[in-house]
């Protein structure tokens, strides 16, 4: 058993685990913040997506001890029922989910996809990497690709990408 | 997974020493292709050596005009950077080909060149493979093999090697930095980084048991035009069937390097030569001795036929 300590949702936390603990596991098993999910658990599916030190990860491939002295935000910290965060708002609005299972990954992960896009990380649809990347629909749809919703909701969430994204100006 | 002890290493030395010495440590960097193995148990180190603290993540230009990569330096992170984008767009344009966005955040520069192959039957422990039991047999061969390899391969594994990132590297023949336990540094052309399988593909890098890659170096910039062409079963997030990494020059000449086929990043010098003559003189040349099975002999004329797609848009 080792000690971890980390903040998750701006509070510090401090676990002690079996050093096979995935990052998943410590937040959902130990922390019970159950909103972020255990999908595949193989890095494949998305629906484990948090922000890990402002970039978006797998936390099924991460193992809890890499991340001691992290921040981590998990669906509960973006926002609450009362206190939606935009991403979740619009979600809502464009029903960009069926089942709801892989949402919690999808609206993380289309939180962070409209920061990459700010911060210029380019794409494989882009066609000038020495341009700005835009927040169009063909860039949600590529930097979102490892989110999957068997439901198939994929052309709302883009939707609410844009919707936010255009909120942003 | 079985269990495992962990620590963070201090220094890059310190990490090859504590590998180098104890049976079953591993090292671990962004742990996404290491950590799911474990989980389906191909791999079972029973000590894990953190690496993320020793300073392998910067982007350092070096004296000969080049770039120094920091083994640690994530996937994200080098195809952002602006030099790359600049100067080695093929480079750019390979890595965000590969994986999802939340696996290039994670995923390292070193980790990147060391993946394992995704071969089914190299994943699934009930089937036999040289690559996990040396000697035990390959039930790729005679199986299921529309993903597997055409050069490059032998009798006993007909795995490919899965990376993008890789493939440009190889193209701008990239030098692979490594430092041992006793502080030894060795420079490794990264034509002689990947190894092509023999009798021997659970050996699949040059790198000697607790030797550490701390940095990627890349030779001055090429110029010309950089393509990285990948067809894959779907759009996005899939491994190459094919992929074609290029830069050609106003003059026609070039250099084109291809994924997806082999035991490693596959190019043949001899080959691009042949550039100005076509795509299919190239692959001709460069896929000579191909070894392909029915299901995936379809990746020689795929090959050709992105490597022409590619040299078509160079001219325009």
């Amino acid at each position: 058993m080792m000690p971890v300590r980390f903040k998750v949702n701006g509070e510090s936390r401090e676990l002690t685990l079996d050093p096979r603990t995935t990052l998943l596991d410590a937040l959902r098993e130990h922390l019970h913040l159950t909103g972020t999910k255990k999908g595949c658990d193989h890095g494949q599916c998305g629906a484990c997506t948090v922000i890990a030190g402002g970039r978006r990860i797998n936390a099924c491939l991460s193992l809890a001890l890499q991340h001691d002295g992290d921040a981590i935000t998990t669906i509960e910290g973006l926002g609450t029922p009362d206190k939606l965060h935009p991403m979740q708002a619009a979600f809502v609005k464009h029903d960009g989910y069926q089942c709801g299972y892989c949402t919690p990954g999808q609206v993380c992960s289309a939180v962070a996809v409209l920061d990459e896009i700010a911060r210029g990380v380019p794409s494989h649809v882009q066609a000038d990497l020495l341009q700005r990347p835009q927040a169009s629909n063909i860039e949600m749809r590529e930097r979102m690709s490892g989110n999957i919703c068997r439901c198939g909701a994929y052309s709302n969430i883009a939707e609410a990408m844009a919707d936010v994204a255009g909120g942003r100006g | 997974m079985k269990p495992f002890t962990y620590e963070r290493a201090s220094s890059p030395v310190e990490a090859a020493r504590i590998v180098a010495n104890r049976p079953g440590a591993r090292f671990l960097a962004g742990g996404t292709n290491l950590l799911d193995l474990m989980k389906i148990e191909v791999e079972t180190p029973t000590h894990l050596v953190d690496v993320q603290d020793l300073g392998l993540d910067r982007i350092e230009e070096t004296p000969e005009g080049g770039l120094r990569i920091g083994a640690l330096v994530s996937n994200t992170d080098l195809a952002a950077d602006e030099r790359i984008r600049r100067d080695y767009a093929v480079l750019a344009r390979a890595i965000v080909a590969g994986a999802s966005g939340q696996l290039r955040n994670k995923a390292s520069t070193a980790g990147n060149l060391l993946q394992r192959t995704r071969c089914p039957y190299f994943y699934d422990t009930n089937m036999a493979c040289n690559k996990r039991s040396p000697g035990a047999g390959c039930a790729a061969i005679g199986g299921v093999t529309r993903q597997l390899g055409v050069i490059g391969v032998s009798d006993k594994c007909i795995a490919t090697f899965p990376g993008d990132m890789p493939i440009a590297m190889r193209l701008l023949d990239a030098v692979v930095e490594t430092v041992d336990g006793e502080g030894r540094r060795r420079s490794i052309p990264i034509a002689e980084f990947h190894r092509t399988w023999g009798d021997t593909p659970h050996v699949e890098t040059a790198l000697h048991p607790g030797e550490l890659v701390t940095a990627v170096t890349l030779p001055a910039p090429l110029g010309g035009k950089h393509f990285y062409e990948k067809v894959r079963d779907r759009a996005s997030y899939a491994f190459a069937l094919v992929s074609v990494a290029a830069v050609i020059q106003p003059d026609g000449s070039g250099r084109v390097a291809f994924g997806g086929v082999a035991s490693k990043p596959w190019r043949v010098e001899e080959a691009e030569a042949l550039i100005p003559l076509g795509a299919a003189a190239v692959v001709a040349r460069a896929f000579e001795g191909a070894t392909p099975t029915d299901d995936n002999a379809f990746k020689l004329p795929l090959a050709m036929r992105a490597l022409a797609f590619v040299l078509s848009q160079a001219k325009s």
